[in-house]
């Protein structure tokens, strides 16, 4: 029973904040004097020679198709509704393809890029911390992670920017952009596959070098705190093995802790990652963004960013579940 | 009433020489500070030897490698880089220090009347708080610049923009310092020798709060500076500025590396990592400071 009421209030507590992310996208939007209809017609009457009336009426039964003439509370309403059915709308640009499609067409390329990046980064930088705090291990293989809490502060895009020109421009090693090569036809074939993977070597470093840094620096803090403690001591005096220590009383004492520093690290590594697609031109969520901002595609604009806040919140409520399985000290009161 | 005072009675260097002693122990800090002051350098004498008309386009011939003329070359729209790279250091510093400054201004009012007062103001900031952590600030500065009409946005207005959402962590940390300093002894002798509300917050507590306060400016302007950068590099940016996240932006846009113009993005990636990492090495060197229990031994 107990459970059951925490497990309701995190559900209750993710549907405020999905509430409030899209009471944010639409009232400001609407806050602002910019009529983003008027503006796409503007630009597109901008291309060809046009009649002002007709851009009013066209802007006029555009509104009213989209309910846009009628009172704000109704409109609000029915937005809710429909961010609940993760319905955001048609994409002013190609119209009649709606928000929720193209963000389905370029997820896939999203989460594999964030899935691989940040796995690899959080395996080598919270091992890379542990290491740097074990008094045992060999110098070499301690400083070894200095030059990753460098990089801390430089983001992932900025990475890519180097990256791009370092190995993608001097050395010519990899490609410079793109999904694949141009020309290749995508296909279930062993070259295809080869030439999508060297496609995707650039992005996923230019991310996983961008984070690293954190997590050797969390893990080694902790992996220091943990050190004085009495039950460390023990099993030293015990004679238990230099490895046993380190894994099943540093790696397993940090890694509660750690997997909280991922779930609140979740915004800031979709937003990098988001960007360093739109540098690399893949066909990810990111590009779908950065080519909307550039066409005015308002709706396409306010359903990815209100989509990634609804995606990142449920998988942050998700992550607290996960705890007591981790740590068998929290047993959910 | 500050700690401050037993330590100056036993100071025998001089105070700049102890200064010195420190920054040389907390490497971070000393570091971050010598990049810093490099950047600060090369932006007030740019200032004063380019023109900063030629960061802006058709003002130098176009796409010209890195030479003596232009040590970093030119780019597709005829801007000089090397006065972009002055401007945009200057432009960028002014986001930081402006939205900074506002917002750590806000995080340490709404921090001191959350937990100094507490009852049900401290609920609604603190619930204010907790609800909008888990939005990535980010993605709602996305909408908010592009809602706004192209021609609104300036300098001025993405500081603006930065501000509105960053004002959450130095609440919190504010908040939870000054709930620990409420308790201690010195303020509850003040408050029973009938100091005032406000005489407490500004004599008593604020003055031993600056080393957090500190560190939550130079946290701020590290979020304002990347916020500010992440929208230019999206095209959400004032555009006509050399902003040096525009630079970057429409070096991709015209496919730079493609054209082998690589030294038009490469330019402003550069600085901005100068600035960015010697930002988060203040403000790791900082933290080290206020922070005793992290702080190295001699």
């Amino acid at each position: 029973m107990a459970t059951l009421l925490l497990i309701a209030r995190r559900f209750g507590f993710l549907f405020v904040v999905i509430w409030a992310a899209s009471t944010i996208t639409f009232f400001i939007p609407r806050l602002s004097s910019v009529n983003p209809v008027r503006e796409r017609f503007a630009e597109l009457a901008r291309l060809g020679g046009y009649n002002p009336d007709d851009l009013e009426r066209i802007v006029a039964s555009f509104s009213k198709q989209f309910g846009l003439d009628r009172p704000l509370w109704d409109q609000y309403v029915d937005y809710l509704g429909s961010v609940l059915r993760l319905d955001f709308g048609y994409s002013l640009n190609r119209y009649p393809v709606t928000v929720t499609e193209l963000i389905m067409q370029s997820l896939p390329w999203t989460i594999g890029l964030l899935l691989v990046s940040t796995l690899i980064a959080f395996l080598i930088g919270n091992l890379l911390g542990a290491i740097a705090a074990w008094p045992r291990a060999p110098g070499w293989a301690r400083s070894f992670s200095t030059p990753f809490v460098l990089f801390m502060g430089v983001p992932p895009v900025l990475m890519g920017v180097l990256l791009l020109f370092f190995v993608g421009f001097r050395l010519k090693l990899l490609p410079l952009g793109g999904a694949y090569s141009i020309g290749l036809v995508p296909e279930w074939s062993w070259p295809f596959a080869m030439d999508l993977l060297r496609h995707q070597v650039l992005p996923a470093l230019a991310l996983i070098l961008g984070s690293i840094g954190s997590w050797v620096l969390t893990m080694r803090g902790m992996g220091i705190t943990i050190q004085g403690e009495d039950y460390v001591n023990f099993a030293e005096h015990k004679g238990l093995r230099g490895w046993r220590i380190f894994k099943d009383y540093y790696l397993r004492n940090a890694l509660l802790p750690q997997v909280t520093g991922f779930a609140l690290a979740l915004g800031t590594v979709v937003t990098s990652a988001i960007i360093v697609e739109g540098l690399f031109a893949l066909p990810g969520v990111g590009t779908v963004l950065i080519n909307a901002i550039r066409a005015n595609d308002f709706p396409v604009i306010y359903g990815i960013v209100l989509f990634i806040t609804i995606a990142i919140a449920t998988i942050m409520t998700l992550m607290e579940f996960l705890y007591p399985l981790l740590d068998p000290r929290i047993k959910n009161q | 009433m500050t700690i401050t005072a037993t330590s100056d009675q036993m100071q025998s260097p001089s105070r700049i020489r102890r200064v010195f002693r420190y920054l040389r122990r907390n490497k971070s800090l000393g570091f971050g500070l010598i990049i810093l002051l490099a950047l600060v350098l090369f932006t007030l004498v740019g200032l004063m030897v380019i023109d900063p008309k030629d960061a802006y386009p058709l003002s130098a011939p176009t796409r010209r490698a890195p030479s003596w003329a232009y040590p970093f070359g030119t780019d597709f729209f005829g801007r000089d880089l090397l006065a972009v790279m002055v401007v945009g250091m200057w432009q960028t510093a002014f986001i930081g220090v402006v939205a900074g400054g506002v917002g750590t201004f806000i995080g340490v009012v709404l921090g001191f009347t959350s937990a100094y007062f507490g009852g049900w103001i401290d609920s609604v900031i603190r619930v204010v708080c907790q609800i909008l952590t888990p939005i990535p600030v980010l993605l709602i500065q996305v909408v908010v610049a592009g809602s706004l009409d192209k021609r609104d946005v300036t300098i001025f207005t993405m500081a603006l923009i930065v501000v509105m959402l960053a004002w959450m962590a130095p609440t919190l940390v504010i908040r939870s310092q000054v709930l620990t300093m409420k308790e201690r002894s010195f303020v509850s002798v003040a408050k029973l020798s009938g100091v005032s509300d406000m005489g407490i917050i500004f004599k008593e507590i604020l003055p031993n709060l600056m080393p957090f306060v500190a560190a939550a400016f130079v946290g701020q302007i590290f979020l304002a500076v990347f916020a500010s950068f992440y929208l230019a590099v999206l095209g959400l940016g004032p555009l006509r500025e050399p902003l040096l996240g525009n630079i970057i932006w429409l070096a991709q846009a015209q496919g730079a590396f493609f054209n082998g113009w690589w030294w038009w993005p490469v330019a402003p990636s550069v600085g901005m990592i100068l600035i960015l990492g010697s930002l988060a090495l203040i403000n790791m060197g900082l933290d080290e400071l206020s922070n005793p229990r992290i702080r190295k031994s001699e």
